[in-house]
């Protein structure tokens, strides 16, 4: 579904991804990990369109979507939860959700579909997002990011600044979105051991390089690799 | 105490007018950060189109018509085409690329149509109304710009908070990475902004315009206290730009009746000046430093 | 550095700025000397013009400040000069002209501090409303002010020792001269001091500025101040040599001309003033004889040098943010003029007149690697 093929991206004289290649299929989970600082946002932010890469294509379901504006992207069935959540702070519950599926217009899935899956969100639907916890936070960036219906979800680092348990909560949705919806999923983070274990395949960057690209029980198992790179 | 009277209906007519004009100024303010200084050359001009349809022969509304629709193009085309390369640059540059379009847009005015100030059309009697044996400052020319204006503003809240493109403009003003995130065509929403702003700015200017007669330099003082309204009820609030409006086009209208004209400038100075050093964010802005 | 050092050092400005001064006034002396009167008067036009935007680019190019009220410290340096050379006070130039500088700075003192604690558009619309209102007060005191049609003031007659066959206008240039290098000597040694370092530490990061201790509303108060007082002593130059102070010389596209001069010479340049002075007396003239080998209608040219003053604040900001000065100095590094790039990492520092405002609405600024 997702093919990203050597992949570079500058930041000036700063090379922020060099070289990077993998694929993501559908209905599976892709865990990009490293440390601060390899490269993993910078990463995320080309495939998205936010950043223009120096060489290297991104492709969509076949379709070579490297050069296109964001919101192109995004609307050939690409979904971005950004590091932080990226709540917008002064609309509702309920508006930033609408507000996720206004370009697929009639196919936009209806609010009731999300609240099945968030239902704490239902609760919040017409306060202002700024009074969401972090967790509840984490659960709309989710949530909008599915109202569009994407093909794939990519999700820049969702256990920052989470509870544990709530990271486990997270993770275990994010594979089930990934197994009932069909969703190719991205999931950069740095939390190594909650993200590998729902990854279908994991691929550890280090200073913008692929320097392993795994199955996630032989990564586990790489305790040089685990020292190296992710820190533990 | 029949002046008292006089000068409260008027200043709640022409309070009306820098209503609209304040709140042009704050949806261009919400959108993209900018104040647009040539707010008010931009009305001027799309004022004297609406003199110009009007002396050749076409009707009132026509011309009215024409004014908001020019309006609309214009402040489409300078989002586009002059505003959009500054719009992330530092402050000091989109304040002094507006002024520099506001001083080429009087200069092409003035080039067309000559410095000359002209008369332009009402749209109903501009003679008061008859109360008991006094005439008041009143007119139904000044009925009819409050409701306008009244109408508009409850027009655009509707827009903003009932429609889908109105989410859209909002997303895209508060958040506009996130929003292209999220699909929203984030430059059309910045476009659709200024034209909007630019045609309740274009109505604010065939409004006023009988008042001040039409010429390059006419609209300077409004643009001004248009400023100030916007800045009293808060850049970020549409309702705010409605509240400061009224209560400034109140507050200059006893200065006006009790001082003198000719301190209106100062005064409108002076109320900018306190709200500044008291309350920055203008009496109705709810904007909280957003976090990173 | 040594003591002795140190003093050569800061001794050296002080030589520097006398030696531009005198040989500047040298060449004015031997300048006006041979041209026309026409041309004396221009030149005294243009050192009027020259006094305004000198103070206006120091507090635009070095502090960071932007001030669109200009026009009006002008019309209060000019109004002070007429009320003080005409009877019943009748001084003669230079002590009306000291009298109007004063008058100038006085006021500049409350608002140069009000102005300190703006920032942006804030700044720009504040001082926009005071070029508007200010000069409408001559209504308000017609007789004290002489209303629309402004104070008449005595043309200042050269002194005999200078010869019978002296004329009006090269004593007009040599005062308004005289005034203009006063400016550059005073600025001159200002920016190459500490309190000019000190601005363009202000200028370049407020907030970084703060934290060393440095008092940011004093010093950009400071530098609101000077250029009030420049602008006043332009403003008294302009009475004198025009002999009238009335509100139509000091409309709102005074000030927003002025800005043009400025930002077309490179903010921060004394150099670029002159030049900025220069092209103020110099393209109504240009623009004047072009509508007339093209028969343009007097409304064209007449409004034609406006719209290029307006042409010129666009492109600037368009292509070369910081005039041509700055561009020049640009192409001089090799460095490009869009420096700003819209991908990639946000720009570390913006520039200090952006400061404190609301965060720009960037959604979540994803870490960088």
């Amino acid at each position: 579904m997702l093919t990203i093929e050597a992949l570079t991206t500058d930041y000036g004289p700063i090379r922020a991804v060099d070289g990077v290649s993998f694929e993501v299929p559908e209905g599976s989970v892709t865990a990009v990990l490293g440390a601060n600082g390899a490269g993993k946002t910078s990463l995320l932010r080309t495939i998205t369109g936010l950043v223009r890469p120096s060489s290297g294509t991104v492709k969509l379901a076949g379709e070579d979507v490297t050069r296109l504006p964001v919101e192109e992207i995004v609307r050939r069935g690409m979904a971005h939860v950004p590091e932080g959540r990226g709540v917008i702070a002064e609309l509702t519950v309920a508006e930033n959700l609408r507000l996720g599926g206004l370009w697929r217009g009639r196919e936009a899935a209806p609010l009731s579909e999300i609240y099945e899956l968030f239902p704490r969100l239902e609760e919040r639907a017409s306060q202002p997002a700024s009074r969401l916890s972090g967790g509840e936070r984490q659960m709309l960036s989710i949530g909008r990011a599915l109202v569009g219906r994407p093909r794939a979800l990519l999700l820049d680092e969702p256990s920052l600044g989470l509870a544990p348990v709530l990271v486990a909560q997270i993770m275990v949705m994010v594979r089930r979105l990934a197994d009932t919806l069909g969703l190719a999923v991205l999931l950069v983070e740095q939390n190594a051991r909650s993200a590998l274990s729902i990854a279908n395949r994991g691929v550890v960057l280090n200073l913008g390089r692929v320097v392993a690209e795994q199955d996630p029980d032989k990564l586990i198992a790489d305790d040089r690799l685990l020292h190296a790179y992710l820190g533990f | 105490m029949t002046k008292f009277i006089d000068l409260t209906l008027n200043g709640i007519s022409t309070g009306a007018i820098y209503a609209a004009v304040a709140l042009a100024l704050v949806l261009i303010w919400r959108s993209t950060r900018i104040v647009n200084f040539a707010q008010g050359s931009m009305l001027m001009f799309t004022t004297f189109i609406a003199s110009a349809v009007i002396s050749s022969g076409g009707s009132y509304v026509l011309g009215f018509v024409v004014a908001l629709a020019s309006g609309f193009v214009l402040g489409a085309v300078v989002e586009r085409v002059i505003v959009r390369p500054v719009e992330g640059a530092p402050p000091i540059n989109p304040v002094i690329l507006t002024l520099g379009l506001y001083t080429l847009i009087v200069a092409i005015a003035g080039m067309i149509w000559g410095n000359t100030p002209r008369s332009f059309p009402a749209a109903f009697s501009l003679r008061g109304y008859k109360v008991g044996g006094t005439t008041l400052l009143f007119t139904p020319n000044d009925t009819f710009i409050v409701l306008v204006v009244i109408a508009v503003a409850v027009a655009l809240a509707f827009l903003f908070r009932a429609t889908s493109v109105g989410l859209r403009m909002r997303g895209a003003a508060f958040a506009p990475e996130v929003a292209r995130l999220l699909g929203v065509r984030v430059g059309r929403m910045l476009t659709l902004g200024w034209a909007l702003a630019a045609t309740v700015g274009s109505l604010a200017g065939v409004l006023v315009a009988p008042s001040v007669f039409l010429g390059p330099n006419s609209f300077d003082p409004i643009l001004i206290i248009g400023f100030v309204a916007a800045v009293l009820g808060g850049l970020d609030s549409p309702p705010g730009a409605v509240v400061g409006g009224i209560v400034l086009g109140l507050a200059l209208s006893y200065v006006s009746g009790y001082e003198g004209a000719s301190l209106v400038p100062l005064a409108a100075l002076a109320i900018l000046v306190i709200v500044l050093m008291i309350r920055p964010t203008g009496l109705f802005s709810a904007t909280k430093e957003r976090r990173v | 550095m040594s003591g002795k050092a140190l003093g050569v050092v800061r001794g050296s400005t002080l030589l520097r700025s006398l030696a531009i001064v005198v040989v500047a006034g040298v060449v004015l002396i031997l300048v006006t000397d041979s041209v026309s009167s026409y041309r004396n008067l221009q030149i005294a036009y243009g050192a009027y013009y020259f006094c305004v935007l000198a103070g206006l680019t120091v507090l635009a190019g070095a502090s960071g400040q932007v001030s669109l009220g200009q026009g009006a410290f002008m019309a209060v340096g000019a109004y002070t000069f007429s009320k003080l050379n005409a009877t019943p006070v009748a001084w003669s130039v230079l002590p009306s002209l000291i009298g109007a500088v004063v008058a100038t700075v006085l006021i500049g003192i409350p608002v140069g501090v009000a102005a300190s604690r703006l920032r942006g558009p804030y700044l720009a619309g504040a001082t926009l409303a005071f070029a508007v209102g200010l000069p409408a007060l001559a209504d308000k005191f017609q007789t004290f002010l002489g209303g629309e049609n402004g104070l008449v003031v005595n043309p200042p007659t050269p002194p005999s020792w200078l010869g019978a066959n002296f004329s009006l206008e090269r004593w007009e240039a040599w005062i308004a001269c005289a005034g203009a290098l006063v400016v550059v000597f005073v600025l001159y040694n200002l920016i190459h001091s500490a309190v000019g370092r000190s601005w363009r530490a202000v200028r370049d990061d407020e907030i970084a500025a703060a934290l060393a201790g440095l008092r940011v509303g004093r010093r950009q108060a400071l530098a609101f101040t000077i250029s009030a007082g420049c602008a006043g002593l332009g403003g008294g130059l302009l009475a004198a040599v025009t002999q009238l102070a009335s509100p139509g010389a000091f409309p709102l596209q005074l000030s927003l001309t002025l800005l043009a001069g400025v930002v077309i010479g490179g903010l921060g340049s004394l150099v670029g003033a002159l030049w900025g002075a220069a092209l103020l007396v110099l393209l109504p003239n240009w623009t004047n004889d072009l509508a007339n080998s093209f028969s343009l209608s007097q409304n064209v040219s007449h409004n034609l040098p406006i719209a290029i003053y307006g042409l010129v604040l666009i492109g600037a900001m368009l292509v070369w943010p910081s005039g041509i000065q700055g561009g020049l100095r640009a192409i001089a590094h090799g460095v490009g003029p869009a420096i700003r790039s819209r991908r990639g990492p946000p720009a570390s520092s913006t520039p200090a007149t952006g400061a404190p405002e609301p965060a720009k609405d960037e959604g979540v600024k994803a870490s960088q690697p």
